[in-house]
């Protein structure tokens, strides 16, 4: 077990875990940032993806100690009020239906659109394609990206 | 939002922000609706001290801001029935929808009760798409006896007969002197009444009259779903919380024999073990340790299990024999054999399991003196669990403070107590907050699924191409979950036989969205289109002359048919495929328009369409959403999902080699119509699953000439017959 300092969302917080500990666990019971979420411990799912120095990443294969350098972007630090563009194009779209495995998918996209603020259908499809949804609100994903990549 | 812990239940942000300041008069349910409260001999029913410590309405709240508070009784899994029951109280109290806010209501069966059986009765579950077709009427009802409330009052207040008062959204109107009163300034008026009627059919809104029904958009959920907000009951956290995870049966049936238990034991952080029937419980002080530590756990599996030998793929080889005994109903035998034509094929499909995505989780303590608990639960039957936690604990159920959250899918998984009972038993030994996490490949190894079944299909038809027999035997493991969706109830067919015939393999089954519909309607709709072909009718037109004594049903494809232009010819080297289903009282159609990719054998679907008869729709985008979302997770156990057992065990894991449909693999174009209805609400939820198998199949038949019989399609089994 060790102190770890972490700037998350822009403040910093500290946690005291062993460093093998995933970062998704640091901000879930740790630190009560709960909208980040745990649907399979493997990468493959992308419910967990958050982001470190403005990358994606999965958070519940990401060890803690490999999060101290840089800045941790969750859900909660996207935006005050549920204002970001994707997530107003999200409540447009309506997309979420259980909503579970929605905050990866915002943090996945806004990732995608700050990277290409312009993607084609295709690109929209391969860059989304490590998130699971099974209520497969896919359509609407699709509907919301391409609503704020409309307006860029 | 900032990095604050977030407060228990659903996310109370914007409750707070619609709410804050002032003091909030709150009008006594029992001023509202009296009747909710007595049982059938007029005896008040009892409630918790939970229920009357919080000095809630039964359905509504008005508060003197003019806000309103709306309680929603059904679990809230994506389905959106959360503002649909809202809206339909909404309706018929008169309310400005942008000043309702929705809370949880609290689990009281008697008082919250899906209404099977009257008015307050009946558990409290969600399933099987019936919470709107369920709640509708006493819904109605709840919201009319709420305004029924405020006339009086205004009519009192302003010293004129209730008859010539007229409400407007969140206004009492007195025409004749232009008087108004607002809801807000009624709730500081609102005196108990002795008796609230039961406002008389005729007197509910026409439905041509409806301001929300119908035509409102925007689910309540969503913004919180959108910003992280909303509180699952995985994200939980209690003071003192400690977490727990278990070593469950790979086989099901077999009991633990924990090995290394001192060991264990002596590991820092570890607060308990608790030897489970099916498993070992592992209770410690911190997630990550009980994650790190449940691999280290030697436990010996004792044999003698019913499933300890099972072996799925080899299973399907005994099916057939039993599909073979005959019939005994004469009737349907001679007509088989009196056909101008007979047809026989056989239809497989492989276990599926639910892949929630968020895993089986729950949080239960048992105060330290055992005399009460507090649950929080993400759960399809909460009336079912409480009770369950008062068995397991011994205590009263009142003395169960029990909290819903919402759920991250359910699909039938949580609609029952397996997993909550657990967790009862870890708070039991610790007199503790207890988290129980199952990781994903628990979730996943010890799962319930969709039974795997052959269906064994045979008809004739005489020498006008009339469909005179028909027999669908059913034979699999799961029993009566196999049944549903085998009627063809809207086809006239004479001579039918239909029958399940279980063999029991010992694993677990369960409800997976939709039931029995997806395969079965699979099997029929894939038949038909057989029968079809060889008699050289077109598959709609087949369909349309079954359907010749239900206009409705006859609708419904006429509609799909239109939308997806079934006469036009498809681009080269794709074909289009027609299906049709009824589940939960709605009744649905599907074209899909797909290619093959012959090398790979990958079936690639670029076009769906589908037209939906629901009746009255309380909320038609969120029907859509429904749809599509049904649509695409039928697509997927159609295409993708195939659970499968060796020596007993489950043989996947985890995402990796249970494969879901992602984002990649969608149409181009999914297309719903829900077509205009103003007969009673029937289910949506599950109507999307049943209409996709046989509408892909069929138009794989249609583009190949070969038929796929055994969902699901793999690359593999498409070459194969390819």
């Amino acid at each position: 077990m060790a102190d770890f300092t972490l700037k998350i969302n822009g403040n910093t917080r500290t946690a005291d875990v062993d460093p093998m500990t995933p970062i998704l666990w640091v901000l879930r019971e740790h630190l009560g940032l709960t909208g980040t979420k745990y649907g399979c411990g493997k990468a493959i799912c992308g419910s967990c993806t958050i982001h470190l120095n403005g990358t994606p990443i999965r958070a519940c294969v990401t060890p803690v100690s490999a999060c101290m350098s840089g800045e941790i972007t969750t859900i909660e630090g996207l935006s005050e009020n549920c204002d970001h563009p994707l997530q107003q194009a999200w409540i447009e779209a309506q997309v979420p239906q259980c909503g579970y495995c929605q905050s990866g998918q915002i943090m996945q996209a806004v990732s995608l659109l700050k990277n290409n603020p312009n993607p084609s259908r295709e690109e929209i499809k391969s860059n989304m394609s490590g998130n699971l949804c099974r209520c497969a609100a896919y359509m609407r994903i699709i509907k919301a990206v391409e609503i704020v990549a409309k307006e860029s | 939002m900032g990095d604050q812990v977030k407060s228990k239940g659903l996310s109370r942000r914007r409750f707070i922000g619609t709410l804050g300041g002032g003091v909030i008069f709150v009008v006594g349910a029992w001023k509202l609706a009296p009747d909710l409260f007595l049982d059938e001999d007029g005896t008040p029913i009892k409630t918790s001290s939970e229920f009357e410590g919080q000095k809630v309405s039964v359905w509504v709240q008005i508060h003197e801001d003019d806000w309103i508070t709306i309680y929603n009784p059904s679990s809230e899994m994506g389905q959106g029935s959360m503002t649909a029951l809202a809206v339909i109280i909404a309706e018929e109290l008169d309310a400005d929808w942008s000043k309702v806010t929705i809370e949880q209501s609290s689990t009281e069966p008697d008082i919250y009760g899906i209404g099977w059986g009257g008015r307050g009765r009946g558990t409290m579950i969600t399933v099987g798409s019936r919470t709107v077709m369920s709640y509708y009427n006493n819904l109605r009802q709840a919201g009319a006896q709420a305004r029924y409330v405020l006339l009086h009052t205004a009519a009192e207040s302003l010293g004129v007969p209730v008859s010539e008062l007229s409400t407007e959204p969140n206004k009492v109107i007195h025409k004749e002197s232009g008087k108004v009163m607002s809801f807000g300034e009624l709730a500081k008026l609102v005196k108990p009444m002795d008796d609230v009627p039961e406002i008389p059919q005729e007197q509910l809104k026409n439905p041509k009259d409806f301001r929300l029904i119908g035509k409102l958009g925007n689910r309540f959920d969503i913004p919180s779903k959108c910003d992280g907000s909303a509180q699952y009951a995985i994200d939980v956290q209690v003071p003192d919380m400690v977490y727990a995870v278990i070593a469950r049966s790979p086989v099901h049936g077999a009991k633990p024999t924990l090995t290394n238990e001192s060991e264990i034991r002596n590991t820092p952080g570890v607060v308990d073990i608790v030897a489970l029937d099916h498993g070992i419980g592992l209770i410690t002080t911190t997630l990550e340790l009980a994650l790190t530590t449940q691999p280290k756990l030697r436990v010996d599996w004792s044999s003698g299990n019913t499933a300890d030998d099972f072996n799925s793929v080899k299973a399907y080889d005994s099916y057939p024999e039993v599909a073979d005994k005959e019939i005994s109903s004469g009737d349907v035998i001679n007509a088989l054999r009196s056909g101008v034509k007979s047809y026989k094929s056989d239809y497989l499909n492989d276990f599926v399991y639910h892949a929630q995505q968020e895993p089986m989780n729950a949080v239960v303590s048992f105060s330290e003196d055992g005399q009460s608990a507090e649950a929080w639960v993400g759960t399809q039957a909460p009336g079912g669990n409480r009770n369950a936690i008062a068995n397991v604990l011994g205590i009263d159920v009142s003395k169960v403070k029990f909290h819903r959250t919402y759920l991250g899918g359910g699909f039938g998984r949580k609609a029952t107590s397996d997993w909550v009972v657990e967790a009862a038993h870890l708070a039991k030994a610790v007199r503790k907050p207890v988290k129980l996490v199952w990781t994903r490949e628990d979730d996943l190894q010890y799962g319930m699924f969709r039974p795997q079944s052959l269906q064994r299909m045979e008809a004739s038809v005489d020498s006008s191409n009339n469909l005179i027999g028909w027999k669908h035997i059913i034979v699999g493991t799961g029993d009566r979950l196999m049944g549903t969706g085998s009627e063809t109830q809207y086809y006239s067919i004479p001579n039918q036989h239909i029958e399940v015939r279980n063999i029991d393999h010992g694993v677990r089954t369960k409800h997976w969205r939709a039931v029995g519909h997806g395969p079965n309607k699979f099997a029929i709709e894939s038949f038909i289109d057989e029968i079809a072909t060889d008699l050289g009718i077109d598959p709609l037109d087949f369909r349309l002359d079954l359907m010749k004594d239900f206009p409705r049903a006859q609708k419904v494809i006429k509609t799909v048919a239109e939308m997806a232009d079934w006469g036009s010819s498809s681009p080269s080297g794709r074909a289009k495929g027609i299906a049709f289903a009824e589940r939960s009282g709605s009744l649905a159609a599907c074209v899909c328009e797909l290619s093959v990719d012959a090398s790979s054998g990958r079936i690639i679907v670029h076009k769906i369409w589908a037209a939906l008869d629901a009746g009255i729709v309380v909320q038609p985008d969120n029907a859509i959403a429904q749809m599509e979302g049904g649509i695409l997770m039928g697509m997927s156990s159609v295409l993708k999902e195939s659970v499968t057992f060796k020596d007993g065990k489950v043989e996947q894991s985890n995402f990796h080699d249970y494969n879901i449909l992602r984002i990649d693999e969608v149409p181009d174009v999914l297309e719903v119509k829900i077509i205009d209805s103003e007969e009673r609400p029937t289910g949506i939820g599950e109507s999307g699953v049943p209409i996709i198998g046989g509408a892909i199949a069929n138009a794989f038949a249609s583009l190949t000439g070969k038929r796929l019989k055994h969902i699901p399609f793999t690359p593999a089994k498409v070459k194969s017959v390819l």
